[in-house]
């Protein structure tokens, strides 16, 4: 077993642009560019209808953690599989999932990836791999040792990539997935979102360590931190990750970002100052990653204005598409709930 | 009488006992600066320091393993479970360890704990985040569940829990805390086993607690329109469960309908039916009913959330059906 702890360069308060190396081709960044937009629009339109009470219950955003959300999900090959959390709008996206089914899924409409069961917190696409948003901090990380456990079981070249929230990492059931995933060698990368706070809780109030990267060697995994405000970086780190996987080293990567609004629409975040936001969105991922493209020839300012444009009509075609889109019928509330179920007795 | 919230209700009994007692301290997520996620602990930090208001990381099974320690050693924890929802995380510690102490130790050992937390269904918060848990501890030998369904209620038995000596979950409701009452000023307390007639009437008795009080006394002035006089039996708490003061309330009216949230099976409505039929079956004019929510992981859909949520008009028809009205 290696056990390597490797510390990528991390400058999360410098809006000094890292030069950037490309080895993927222009088509291809246009698209984790796009990607990021898409979602960035998407959150912007999804906040806007809730204060329009056509979404409801909890709706915790990405807003910020775009380059964490991209470098981590859209390295996976479609045989890999993603085990998430509340805060996933974006996740389902970059997987590409068609953004209107998405929608329709806030909107609670029968068309939704849920069929409007599920809501903001619990979007999946089995077709995808995405194997669901979960609401309960942490209950979402022990699914992720049956996933990895189960594609070494079927001997399939499958990557699982769990991801969660800082604040969930003091939670006892994080201890049992990462201790299982390294003890039975899966190939999971759990990637740590740290957005610095969980609802009003900063890491160090809640992390005996905060440096969580550094547990990756308790439990016998390659341990990393990243600028999660750097799409290229957080990029790198993932196809590094994935490489170990492939040879039955899972990874603990703790990805340093910010969530820019509150927890949930309801949480007006006044825990914490507007210098400080302003400094984080200062390096706003998707700008920084403009100007690494434009440094290097790589975008004009004329197809990013195209990549807008399309973006905005995609997210405004999935509102349409939701708003249009029917309720579930009452009469099917107990569908799903279980599998063939005897006939005769109550249920 | 003053009117107060319900979060006033609570917030007030809490601060009382803090100055009663030095040994009552809280514990909880986002307790502190964050004044708790329903604001029920709001300026307590400020008063009592982060010592007495203690926020802590995300981890339920601490939480309640931390206040039974803190317990079995003289000090008295009231903790803070977010929503009931997460409490499962932590239950372990509560139903192994803090309702077992005292007996499996043959009485040298007390665990004087009070867990509060908001249970019930609303805003389309989903499968996760809808549910109605208490039954679940009431099974429990050595747990008491209380469940006030006023501020009054609230206040006294907050008071009363806090200074038991037995563990217990309290019960708040998701969507009460903006609920206005009257509240009796100075050192109000409710005794803990008490279920309280929140109306008296004589035709029907609706049993139930928690928020449905309101929706049976809701149900209880449409019916009062049509001559059926209702009267209404609030629990205030599962454990211990007040059979007496249900049973004279039966053996007044002839009938019982049970109104609870959450599921139907082996809910609350089970065990008072079955309590009225082995104490009062003589007396019945009519079946037990059973209202609750329907037998679903709670949906997200508005549609679909109304449809799997106990509705006043079904209570209404219940009861004229059970009178043999329509
Ligand atoms: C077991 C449990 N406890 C508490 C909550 C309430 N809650 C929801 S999100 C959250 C904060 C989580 O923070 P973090 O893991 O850092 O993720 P973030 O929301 O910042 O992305 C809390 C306390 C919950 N959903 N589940």
């Amino acid at each position: 077993m290696v056990k390597e702890i490797e510390r990528t360069e991390l400058e999360p308060t410098s809006t000094e642009n890292r030069p950037a190396e490309f080895h993927e081709s222009k088509e291809e960044l246009h698209s984790l560019f796009r990607t990021m937009s898409l979602i960035r629009r998407f959150e912007d339109t999804g906040w806007e209808m809730y204060t329009r009470a056509k979404i409801g219950g909890y709706f915790h955003t990405n807003h910020g953690e775009e380059a964490t959300v991209v470098g981590t999900i859209c390295p996976l090959r479609p045989q890999d599989w993603i085990v998430s959390f509340y805060r996933e709008h974006g996740h389902i996206i970059a997987r590409g999932t068609d953004p209107k089914y998405v929608m329709a899924e806030l909107f609670g409409r029968e068309h939704g990836v849920a069929h409007g069961r599920g809501g903001s917190m619990h979007l999946f696409d089995y077709s995808r791999h995405f194997l669901g948003g979960y609401g309960i901090v942490a209950g979402q990380m022990p699914l992720a040792i049956g996933v990895g456990w189960s594609s070494k079981y079927r001997g399939q070249d499958e990557i699982t990539l769990l991801l969660t929230g800082e604040g969930a990492m003091a939670n006892g059931a994080s201890h049992e997935a990462l201790n299982m995933i390294g003890l039975y060698h899966l190939p999971v990368i759990t990637v740590v979102v740290n957005n610095l706070y969980g609802m009003g809780t900063t890491v160090h109030e809640s992390a005996a360590n905060p440096e969580i990267w550094k547990r990756g060697e308790m439990y016998g995994m390659h341990g990393a931190q990243v600028d999660g405000m750097d799409v290229m970086a957080v990029r790198r780190t993932m196809q590094d990750a994935m490489k170990r996987a492939s040879n039955g080293q899972p990874s603990l990567i703790e990805a340093m970002t910010y969530r820019y609004r509150g927890h949930s629409v309801a949480d007006a975040a006044r825990y914490r100052s507007t210098e400080e936001v302003q400094s984080w969105r200062q390096q706003d991922p998707i700008e920084r990653f403009y100007r690494q493209l434009s440094k290097a020839d790589l975008i004009t300012e004329e197809e990013r204005n195209a990549i807008d444009e399309s973006v905005e009509k995609q997210v405004n075609a999935a509102v349409e598409f939701a708003d249009s889109d029917e309720h579930p019928d009452p009469n099917g509330l107990f569908d799903h709930l279980y599998v063939d179920p005897p006939a005769g007795v109550s249920l | 009488m003053p009117v107060i919230t319900m979060r006033e209700a609570l917030h007030d009994a809490l601060r009382e006992e803090m100055i009663r007692d030095q040994n009552v301290f809280l514990l909880g997520e986002e307790i502190g600066r964050f004044g708790g996620s329903y604001k029920v602990t709001e300026g307590l930090i400020d008063e009592f320091g982060p010592e007495r208001v203690l926020s802590t990381p995300i981890a339920e099974s601490g939480i309640m393993g931390m206040a039974t320690g803190a317990a079995m050693t003289g000090l008295r924890p009231v903790a803070e479970i977010m929503t009931i929802n997460f409490i499962m995380v932590g239950m372990d510690q509560l139903v192994n360890n803090a309702a077992k102490i005292p007996y499996m130790f043959g009485g040298e050992a007390r665990t004087p704990l009070v867990v509060r937390t908001p249970s019930g269904a609303a805003h389309q918060l989903t499968a996760q985040h809808s549910q109605s848990l208490e039954v679940w501890f009431a099974y429990v030998p050595g747990m008491y569940v209380v469940a006030p369904s006023t501020p009054a209620d609230a206040k006294g038995l907050l008071k009363s829990s806090i200074r038991n000596d037995n563990p217990i979950l309290f019960v708040e409701n998701l969507v009460m805390y903006n609920e206005k009452g009257e509240v009796p000023e100075g050192d109000h307390v409710v005794p803990i086993g008490k279920a309280d007639i929140k109306r008296e009437g004589g035709d029907l008795s609706i049993i139930t607690y928690s928020r449905m009080v309101h929706m049976a006394l809701e149900a209880a002035d449409v019916l009062a329109e049509e001559g059926i006089s209702v009267e209404v039996v609030d629990l205030r708490s599962l454990r211990p469960l007040d059979v007496e003061t249900m049973i004279a309330s039966v053996k007044k009216t002839n009938r019982a309908l049970v109104l609870h949230e959450g599921w139907y099976k082996y809910g609350a409505g089970a065990e008072v039916a079955a309590q009225i039929q082995e104490h009062a079956f003589d007396y019945l004019d009519h079946p037990v009913v059973r209202i609750s929510g329907q037998e679903v992981p709670m949906p997200y859909s508005t549609v679909l959330e109304r449809a799997a949520q106990p509705r006043m008009e079904d209570v209404v028809e219940r009861a004229r059906f059970m009178l043999g009205r329509k």
